[in-house]
């Protein structure tokens, strides 16, 4: 279990560490640096020259890399140069948008996929296998920003029912905030849950044929615990494994979503970002993605341990 | 105690209807034991899950199952629950598949007990430990807490047994019990059937395609073959002077040491020449 | 498809069903985007600015937008731009990923690397290499190309690499190294057109996603440059007028998961197809 944590820790530094080089790289071949982008063009070469050296620009390549780097790693992420903050304040206060809206993304994404991708296994070929596949397929097909203008139109400017964008921070408690954070996280959670239902449909439907399951109907359980107490914990592995491959797509469509419902959270930012050529911002909040987007992959490899018992040992 | 009579099981195959029993009846007196033998596809497995009420969606039945007078193939799901596991135990073939990977030995032991009788917790654990002493499992309150990966194949047997007795059915069918295992944890498993057997006053149906397994455990047999019973009567009878032709021939099919052990009469057997 | 009419007697199949509504909705993408070239009913670009917001069938099949263009036609020419950033970003993705799946599969000393690699690739979200190649190039035909194609690499690599070891499992690849063939020439006649199949389904299924992340990226203003219509960027200019003109919105979406849903559905019939398991049972 330690030397397998150990092996996987790092593959996740080699990652880490290969998914900075690529985006300071890029960075790094991108015209002007954020001193010329603050004085803008009319600056005279002495005060750009002072500017960088003030900013530490004028080092070679590879030191301000390992200066970034360690930077990375202490929270020190350098200044913004349109907000004239620290960046990892800013994305800190940006994190308290995006997580909480993954992270319901993914609540609901669970929530709709597991009753309705085991209830379509519990009988294949009936009414609800019908339903759940023709959902499945026409949720992969729609895009989440537009799930987001529906929802907008319908649920917000139709019903107002609850708020089309904006975000009222979570200093009123989180009622508010989780209000306008439910349509965004269900623009973000339809399509993912389409996936997790064809995928928990089929893993279902397998471990059903196991001669376990007939074992615990031969108990007495019933078709529902066999299903759930049985079945349902035997088929997780490969529903946990599409969880953590579509974090990936979940960012990206964070970015997406929170344009569409005006959203502070890092995706938005790292798209003014962009507008305003905020190169640390731009570098930086990729860069976050990608980390979280490898965490979550790790998290995903502990998870599996604790829904297999077979995988504790032999690791 | 169960009487069955006339059941037929058939399954829609592409040119019309498979039966795979066809028109078998049998009965099993309380603390009577019957073997029920033949080869791969005869049914027998079919027949099994008939009598717990667990055939594929798909079967379609006739005949009666009755136990102690109630028609089985007529009970409602709610019934059948009520009879598995309390009324009916059952053990399946393979100890490698049988038993679920993400459960304890005790958690699938004890399940059955809290289904059936409300037990709590810790009631129900303290059930399950007894029942892996009684199976002879070395250190039941360590194995209690083992998943079925950590266990071997006669253990994981033992395990199977314990959860078909835990709720001490009136019935019993094993099926194929001991066919995944060693020679040596073969009698070791026979061993501890029978004395439950005896020592609970079960009755018993054995499913096997070895002889010497039907044999030493049984009272009477029930020869099967392709889905129809060719014979049926004490085991001593069955194996010493057989009737159909199908026994003979799986009789004649052992190797001659293995026929000896049955007491089987070697003249009987066609085609013998020694 | 022809097992559906000729095999009354087991009902419809479903793989067959699929593969045939995939391919006719497939084909209907494919046909409108070529006619966009030849045709459309109005200039896509042409604005008039009296007939703004129009409904349908008030003006056109499907009204017109803010400035009064024509939806039918942005529509049409949005299918044709659509299908080419998707089948250059897949084509991208599925060449390079191809290679270094087979490379992987055939050397175990390049196969740590290339996947490690191709996790790093995986952890970068589309959109955000588009921000970063915003940056770089500015919005753009290329921009959303590498983006979306670059994240494709892995998982062509993926695919590859897994269908690629299964074939040098097999006796023939021994039998072949018997015979003094090297790994690239066992590589290009047993692997490739054993794994062709696969890798086809893959671009199949693949191209309903870069369709998807087109959008997204146009919809950010990272795709074609006006005055080309693309569905992003029209969903993206609907969101003013939501309460005003809902058609802005809906047909566009509608035009981008009927294409998504053909491509899957395509895909999936053709998996169905080539699995052997499943082609036996049928």
């Amino acid at each position: 279990m330690l030397r397998h944590l150990a092996r996987r820790a790092a593959g996740f530094a080699v990652t880490f560490l290969l998914i900075s080089v690529l985006v300071f790289g890029m960075m790094e071949i991108v015209p002007g640096d954020p001193a010329s982008a603050m004085l803008g063009t009319s600056a005279t070469p002495e005060t750009l020259a002072a500017l960088r050296a003030q900013m530490g620009l004028d080092a070679p390549a590879v030191i301000r890399y390992l200066r970034w780097l360690g930077g990375l790693l202490s929270g020190d992420l350098g200044v913004s140069t349109t907000y004239g903050v620290p960046v990892g304040a800013l994305i800190l206060e940006r994190l308290a948008v995006t997580l909480p809206l993954t992270g319901l993304a993914v609540l609901l994404a669970v929530g709709i996929a597991l009753p309705l991708g085991v209830t379509a296994a519990s009988r294949p070929g009936g009414v609800a296998d019908g339903v759940a596949t023709l959902y499945a397929q026409a949720g992969i097909a729609v895009p989440n920003f537009w799930i987001g203008l529906l929802l907008i139109m319908t649920v917000a400017l139709g019903l107002g029912w609850l708020p089309a964008g904006g975000f009222p921070g979570w200093g009123d408690g989180p009622g508010p905030a989780l209000r306008a954070l439910l349509l965004p996280a269900l623009a973000l959670a339809i399509p993912q849950s389409a996936v997790l239902t064809r995928v928990t449909r089929a893993s279902v439907v397998e471990v059903m044929n196991e001669d376990f399951v007939r074992t615990a109907r031969a108990k007495g359980a019933s078709v529902s615990r066999a299903l759930w107490r049985h079945a349902v914990p035997n088929a997780l592995v490969p529903v946990i494994t599409m969880l953590g491959l579509q974090i990936s797509f979940l960012i990206g469509g964070a970015v997406l979503v929170e344009n569409v419902f005006t959203l502070p959270g890092m995706g938005r930012l790292a798209w003014q970002a962009l507008a305003q050529r905020d190169l640390i911002v731009i570098q930086n909040v990729v860069m976050v993605f990608a980390t979280v987007v490898i965490v979550v992959n790790l998290g995903v490899d502990l998870l599996y341990t604790v829904v297999d018992p077979r995988l504790r040992r032999r690791a | 105690m169960l009487a069955i009579r006339n059941l037929s099981i058939a399954f829609p195959g592409p040119d019309g209807p498979v039966r795979v029993v066809d028109g078998v009846s049998l009965e099993v007196a309380r603390g009577e034991s019957l073997g029920i033998v033949g080869e791969s596809g005869s049914g027998k497995s079919m027949l099994s899950l008939a009598t717990i009420g667990l055939l594929p969606r798909s079967a379609r039945t006739s005949g009666e199952i009755r136990l102690e007078g109630r028609n089985i193939l007529g009970m409602s799901e709610r019934a059948l629950c009520g009879v598995r596991g309390r009324r009916i135990g059952m053990i399946f073939q393979e100890p490698m598949t049988a038993l679920n990977p993400a459960m304890t030995a005790g958690q699938q032991i004890a399940e059955g007990i809290r289904l059936h009788r409300a037990a709590g917790r810790a009631e129900a654990r303290a059930e399950a430990l007894r029942l892996l002493d009684r199976v002879r499992i070395p250190d039941p309150a360590r194995r209690i807490d083992s998943y079925p990966h950590e266990m071997s194949g006669g253990q994981r047997q033992r395990v199977g047994i314990a959860i078909a007795l835990a709720l001490k059915p009136d019935l019993l069918i094993a099926d194929e019990p001991t066919t995944a295992l060693d020679v040596t944890v073969q009698k070791e498993i026979l061993d501890i059937l029978d004395e439950l057997v005896a020592d609970l006053g079960l009755s018993l149906i054995l499913i096997s395609h070895d002889l010497g397994v039907i044999a030493r455990s049984t009272d009477r047999t029930l020869v099967m073959c392709r889905g129809r019973a060719v014979e049926q009567g004490t085991t001593e009878a069955v194996l010493r002077q057989p009737t159909a032709a199908y026994t003979r021939d799986l009789i004649a099919a052992l190797p001659r040491r293995a026929r000896a052990g049955l007491g089987a009469a070697a003249p009987l057997a066609a085609g013998d020449a020694r | 498809m022809r097992a559906l009419v000729l095999r009354p007697r087991r009902g419809f199949r479903l793989d067959d069903a699929t593969l045939l509504v995939g391919a006719v909705l497939t084909a209907l993408l494919v046909g409108v985007a070529l006619l966009s070239l030849v045709w459309t009913p109005e200039d896509p670009a042409r604005m008039r600015i009296l007939q703004k917001l129009r409904g349908p069938l008030v003006s056109g099949l499907l009204g017109t937008d803010h400035l009064g263009r024509d939806l039918a036609s942005m529509l049409m020419r949005g299918a044709f731009n659509s299908l080419t950033i998707a089948f250059a970003a897949v084509g991208l993705g599925a060449v390079l990923g191809t290679l270094a799946g087979v490379a992987a599969a055939a050397g175990p000393r390049f196969d740590a690397v290339l996947m490690r690699v191709c996790d790093a690739l995986f952890a970068l979200p589309p959109i955000l290499s588009a921000i970063m190649l915003g940056a770089l190039l500015g919005p753009g035909a290329p921009t959303a190309i590498i983006a979306i194609g670059v994240f494709m690499i892995p998982v062509f690599a993926r695919v590859t690499r897994g269908a690629a070891m299964q074939i040098w499992a097999r006796e023939y690849i021994m039998a072949a190294r018997m015979a003094g063939k090297g790994t690239v020439r066992i590589t290009l006649e047993h692997v490739l057109p054993n794994i062709a199949g696969q890798i086809i389904v893959q671009v199949t299924i693949q191209l309903a996603m870069a369709i998807l992340t087109e959008a997204g990226l146009s919809f950010l203003g990272l795709g074609l440059p006006p005055p080309a219509p693309t569905w992003g960027r029209m969903l993206a200019e609907s969101q003013t007028y939501l309460t005003q003109a809902p058609h802005l919105a809906l047909a566009p979406g509608l035009a981008i998961a009927a294409a998504v849903l053909g491509l899957n559905l395509l895909g999936d019939g053709l998996a169905a197809r080539l699995d052997p398991r499943r082609r036996q049972a049928s």
